[in-house]
């Protein structure tokens, strides 16, 4: 295929003119032992066609049967979602060939998804609340795996042949779209990635998916259209499939609605297609227009039955969801006393679990933020690892925070602690005594130190008699000094007051 | 009278992925309709009040429970396999993309 | 003719306990019959010779170490396999070039039970392709013919099992019946055939047509080897979700009681009459007499949303069937062929497969329902073919209201002959008439032999309310034991010989 590049207005030139209508199909793979509709193991990373059952492979003569947790993981979803849960749905067969389609046809369901009417709360960067409705969220099974080989690029265009994996066959899928979301504007690209960066939270939350993006755990397909500012009727859509990482679905919603403005801008016509969105060259290219093939012919999958939602089943199910993360956030922040923008931070920085952790071990709000925030957050940086996969526990944090309110060490000591920490010396405690790091804390040897400096800069202490007591830094700065940093700075000024008679 | 034409069997015989040379598809469009002519009765007898069925002995709540079972080896899944390759089943080229 | 291969399987049951015979003896000797006459009939497409005599040496050794406590009473009693249902060791071809030399990784249910069971399989038997027929005539591996005028078909698509039977090749086998394909082979052959309770034998390893339809069961030359056979292949399967729990209920037993007195009989007015051979209705009447004189009840019964059957079931089946063989596209397993020309792609070559695999049949069935299901006709097709569907129930539930069984012919006529129909698809479906009936509804229904017309079988057809098979297997084997006491012995009796020697 030739890739004609797209025509893009700027940004800020379609927003001025249009108002962008976001849609998502949102596909969670869930983490059950065993797949949707056959007791093949559901795993990640096995050799190739090992995990198939005679039913994860399409053979002839076989059935599906329903995986009792695939369906207690839809409805928790539902749930989640806000969503009204089925009294009772059925399984549909949505018919189309594809290698990767062991049957060529995916049990989905069509008419009565398990949950419908949702709503939930996108939470953007700055603290803006925007509701997604959804409108509903069905269960389905995953295609194998295919491999284009022979091509250069190991994409689809140009490859000799394909290989096929049905280890993930028949992988259960729940499969959340939402209703049109119209009125984000110019803020639709960064609704685009909390939304989904909110969804995967939710399952990963609820633990019934790994949620790993780059494992393909959760895929997302977007749908953009625009209509011209003042009018309320939807333009035409395009889909874009796949878009797999939070940075690319932000990245390929702002691209489409440039090239959606380009085109009507132009005065031509939107045509509504698949694109694909290539992350190389940050645009969409053209797939498959709507044809008659896409005619599903769905109907009710004969081989299984009806599935039945009592009142207790759902209650049941209910009473297991675990605290939802925004609700968890307004707590939290309640219970630690942050700023909206201290909070804001913490979120962002991927380190409010660690710091509840922190918190609940013994350490004060206050700390645990300072530590996380500051030097746990840098060291992770350099490591270019999550703060919380550097290796640092809740106990560490509050060891190192009591050494320093015992006056045992002080904070650039504690930095120093907690290198050798990380190198796997041991307990901050043991670290301490090993190297000797304790600040100096016998005060005969402290106003040794402070005589000596209050004697070589005898016009600071004149000023710090006088009464200019902020003048004391230049006095503990030459303590520090002496002792190689290893004394109580807050001790050391309270000596030098004592010393000069000032209240301090 | 003929409701499925040449054109009308072609574009089924696509959706099935049934290969059909023009002479078939001209059988196949002739006998269709003769069927189609005889069972359409079918569309007028019941009203919207009678509900359809789609199962014979009406059932619900059939689970398995999540516990693995077993699994073919790769030598057994492949050992159908028109071609395959590096324990995966080799198909040519493939032309649409989804 | 030999004993061994004219004894009913519950007579061969019993002389192996009796150490009478071996279980060796009788396999050979029906795979000697099947050598002997099976080039003539063409029921098997696949004889399993050293595998049913591993297994009937594996009887008779553990009944000679005395373990024939251990043994099911079917033990050693030899079986033929429709060759649409799934089978470690044997090919699989359904009757399709496309499956050709496919062999299953994996047992059907019905498979593990007859093994469990140790019943020595004697091969695979010829069906249309698909199971898509009613004469056999559409198999891929040619026609079997039926034993009682080889110039006419078998019945479909369960002929082979139907003629393998009749023609004392097997004393049981295994049928499916989506639409009759178990009941009408059956009165065509003058051989007894159930269909059970939609759910009552485990669909799974049955190569599926239509899902709502389908169910395998019992084909043999007595009502109570059938009885004998659904209790060795019946009860539930967790592996097939439509499969029903309740227990079977005392099949062999219904049928060893063979008691109509007090039966009440409701005769389908809409199943008789106009388009039903004279010889046939002449043969149900006489039959209805003799149930009466037995002490039964007969009462007329309409159900007239049945005359929508037919059409309903050939929008219903279609429909299923499109989707449940696109499966075979060459990627996994069967047939891959390649497109003379042109590119060489994976569509293409799906294209290229299917349409030299499947057979005219198979190939309008499958347009018919992809045409039913497509975008705009669903509602007016296969979603008025649905309701239908519940309109035939509540007929069954009206006439079951009044009648404790309903019978009718099993089969508008008797078997015609090979090509008479095979360029009238109209004609040929029906056949399946009175039979179709039971499918949609998914009730259980018998055909037993019920006499000639014109030196060839007419089949009576019982149907009984959902699970209760177990009033099949009484009415059937009471019409069964009246009518051979007075022809003065099974009907079978009466066939032409085959193979020489009788
Ligand atoms: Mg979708
Ligand atoms: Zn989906």
């Amino acid at each position: 295929m030739t890739a004609v590049t797209d025509e893009t207005l700027s940004f800020d030139e379609a927003m001025a003119k249009y108002d962008p209508v976001l849609g998502f199909e949102v596909h969670v793979e869930l983490n059950t032992r065993t797949k949707m509709f056959s007791a093949a193991p559901n795993a990640f990373g096995d050799e190739p066609n090992t995990n198939v059952s005679p039913v994860d492979l399409g053979l002839p003569g076989v059935l599906p049967v329903v995986n009792r947790a695939a369906v207690e993981y839809s409805i928790k979803i539902g749930l989640a979602l806000g969503c009204k849960i089925a009294p009772s749905c059925t399984f549909a067969r949505k018919n189309y060939f594809y290698p990767d389609t062991p049957k060529n046809f995916q049990t989905s369901q069509y008419e009565d998804p398990i949950a419908y009417d949702g709503a939930i709360d996108i939470e953007l960067e700055d603290g803006t609340v925007f509701t997604v409705e959804i409108e509903r969220a069905h269960m389905e099974e995953d295609a194998g795996k295919l491999t284009h080989m022979g091509g250069a690029t190991g994409r689809i265009q140009g490859a000799d042949f394909s290989l096929v994996d049905y280890n993930r066959a028949g992988v259960p899928l729940v499969e959340i779209v939402t209703k049109p979301i119209v009125g984000a504007g110019s803020r639709a690209p960064e609704l685009a990635r909390a939304y989904v960066a909110t969804i995967r939270e939710i399952v990963k939350n609820l633990g019934v998916s790994d949620a790993r993006m780059e494992r393909g755990n959760v895929r997302c397909d977007a749908n953009v259209s625009l209509m011209p500012k003042g009018s309320a009727t939807f333009g035409t859509r395009s889909e874009t499939k796949n878009v797999n990482s939070l940075r690319a679905v932000e990245r390929a919603v702002r691209y489409e609605i440039q090239r959606h403005a380009a085109v009507l801008e132009s005065g031509q016509k939107v045509t509504q297609e698949t694109r694909h969105w290539h992350e190389d060259t940050r645009s969409t290219t053209a797939g498959r227009p709507k044809s008659d093939a896409d005619d599903y012919r769905y109907f009710p999958e004969p081989d299984l039955v009806p599935v039945v939602t009592s009142e207790e089943w759902i209650e049941e199910l209910r009473a297991q969801l675990p605290e939802p993360p925004a609700e968890r956030r307004r707590r939290l922040k309640e219970a630690w006393g942050y700023s909206d923008a201290e909070f804001r931070d913490v979120v962002n920085a991927g380190v409010m679990d660690s710091i509840e952790e922190t918190i609940a071990a013994g350490a004060s709000a206050a700390a645990a933020r300072k530590w996380w925030m500051g030097e746990v957050s840098r060291r992770a940086k350099e490591a270019e690892v999550d703060p919380a996969e550097l290796g640092i526990t809740a106990a560490t944090i509050v060891e190192l925070d009591s050494l320093i309110r015992a006056g045992k060490i002080n904070d650039k000591l504690a930095r120093k602690v907690l290198e050798h920490v990380l190198a796997g010396e041991g307990t901050p405690a043991e670290v301490v005594q090993q190297h000797g790091m304790a600040v100096v804390s016998d005060d005969a040897a402290l106003l040794e130190a402070i005589d000596a400096a209050l004697a070589a800069q005898p016009d600071v202490a004149e000023k710090i008699r006088g009464g200019k007591v902020q003048a004391a830094g230049a006095i503990v700065g030459g303590v520090m000094k002496a002792t190689r940093g290893q004394a109580d700075a807050g001790r050391v000024r309270e000596l030098i007051f004592e010393r000069l008679g000032v209240a301090g | 009278m003929s409701e499925i034409n040449r054109e009308a069997v072609a574009h089924l015989a696509r959706l099935a992925h049934i290969e059909m040379t023009a002479e078939e598809l001209d059988k196949m469009a002739g006998e269709l309709d003769v069927i189609v002519d005889s069972i359409k009765t079918v569309s007028e007898v019941a009203g919207d009040d009678v509900p359809a069925t789609s199962h014979p002995i009406p059932l619900a709540n059939v689970f398995r429970e999540d516990v693995p079972g077993a699994t073919l080896t790769n030598e057994q899944a492949l050992s159908g396999a028109p071609d395959a390759e590096d324990g995966r089943f080799k198909v040519p080229a493939i032309l649409d993309e989804e | 003719m030999n004993e061994l291969i004219s004894s009913s399987a519950a007579d061969l049951a019993a002389k192996l306990a009796a150490k009478e015979v071996s279980a060796v003896e009788v396999t050979q000797a029906h795979l000697d019959r099947i050598a002997e006459v099976d080039g003539e009939v063409n029921a098997f497409l696949h004889v399993n010779t050293e595998e049913a005599l591993a297994v009937a040496a594996e009887v008779d050794a553990l009944r000679a170490g005395g373990l024939a406590g251990e043994l099911h009473a079917l033990a050693g009693v030899p079986i033929a396999i429709k060759d649409l249902i799934v089978t470690i060791g044997q090919p699989t071809t359904a009757g399709s070039k496309m499956l050709e030399g496919w062999m299953s990784p994996y047992d059907a249910t019905v498979i593990s039970r007859i093994r469990e069971a140790r019943m020595p399989m004697l091969g695979k038997t010829n069906l249309d392709e698909f199971a898509m027929g009613s004469s056999t005539e559409h198999s891929a591996y040619g026609p079997t013919r039926n034993p009682w005028d080889l110039d006419r078909i078998p019945g479909g698509s369960g002929g082979g099992s139907a003629a393998a039977v009749a023609a004392y090749e097997a004393p049981l086998a295994l049928g499916t019946d989506t639409g009759g394909s178990i009941r009408q082979p059956a009165a065509v052959t003058g051989s007894v055939g159930v269909k059970p309770t939609y759910g009552g034998v485990s669909r799974y390893g049955a190569i599926a047509m239509a899902s709502s339809l389908d169910q395998i069961g019992p084909v043999s030359r007595t009502v109570l080897d059938s009885a004998l056979l659904h209790e060795v292949i019946g009860g539930h399967d967790p592996a097939d979700s439509t499969s029903l729990t309740d227990p079977l209920g005392a099949l062999a037993e219904a049928a060893r009681s063979a008691d109509v007195a007090g039966l009440r009989i409701g005769v389908v007015r809409e199943l008789q009459g106009e388009g039903y051979d004279a010889g046939v209705q002449q043969r149900f009447d006489e039959s209805l007499q003799l149930l009466r004189g037995a002490g039964a009840e007969i009462v007329e019964v309409s159900c007239p949303n049945f005359r929508y059957a037919l059409g309903a079931y050939y929008l219903i089946m279609p429909s299923e069937a499109s989707s449940n063989l696109a499966k075979f596209d060459g990627v996994r397993y069967g047939l891959r062929v390649l497109p003379e020309d042109g590119p060489m792609t994976i569509e293409r070559v799906m294209g290229a497969t299917r349409a030299a695999g499947f057979g005219d049949e198979v190939k309008r069935r499958i347009i018919l329902g992809t045409y039913a299901l497509s975008a705009g006709y669903y509602d007016a097709y296969y979603g008025s073919a649905q309701k239908v569907r519940t309109l035939v129930q509540r007929d069954f539930e009206a006439a079951f209201a009044q009648a404790d069984v309903l019978v009718s012919p099993t089969a508008p006529t008797t078997a015609f002959r090979l090509g008479e129909k095979l360029d009238d698809p109209l004609a040929m479906y029906l056949n399946d008439v009175a039979t179709i009936p039971a499918n949609l509804a998914g009730v259980p229904g018998i055909s037993v032999p019920g006499g000639l017309a014109d030196g060839l079988p007419v089949g009576i057809q019982f149907l009984a309310p959902a699970r209760e098979d177990v009033r099949l297997y009484r009415a059937g084997a009471a019409l069964e034991a009246l009518l051979e006491e007075k022809w003065g012995g099974p009907l079978l009796a009466q066939a032409p010989v085959l193979g020489g020697v009788k």
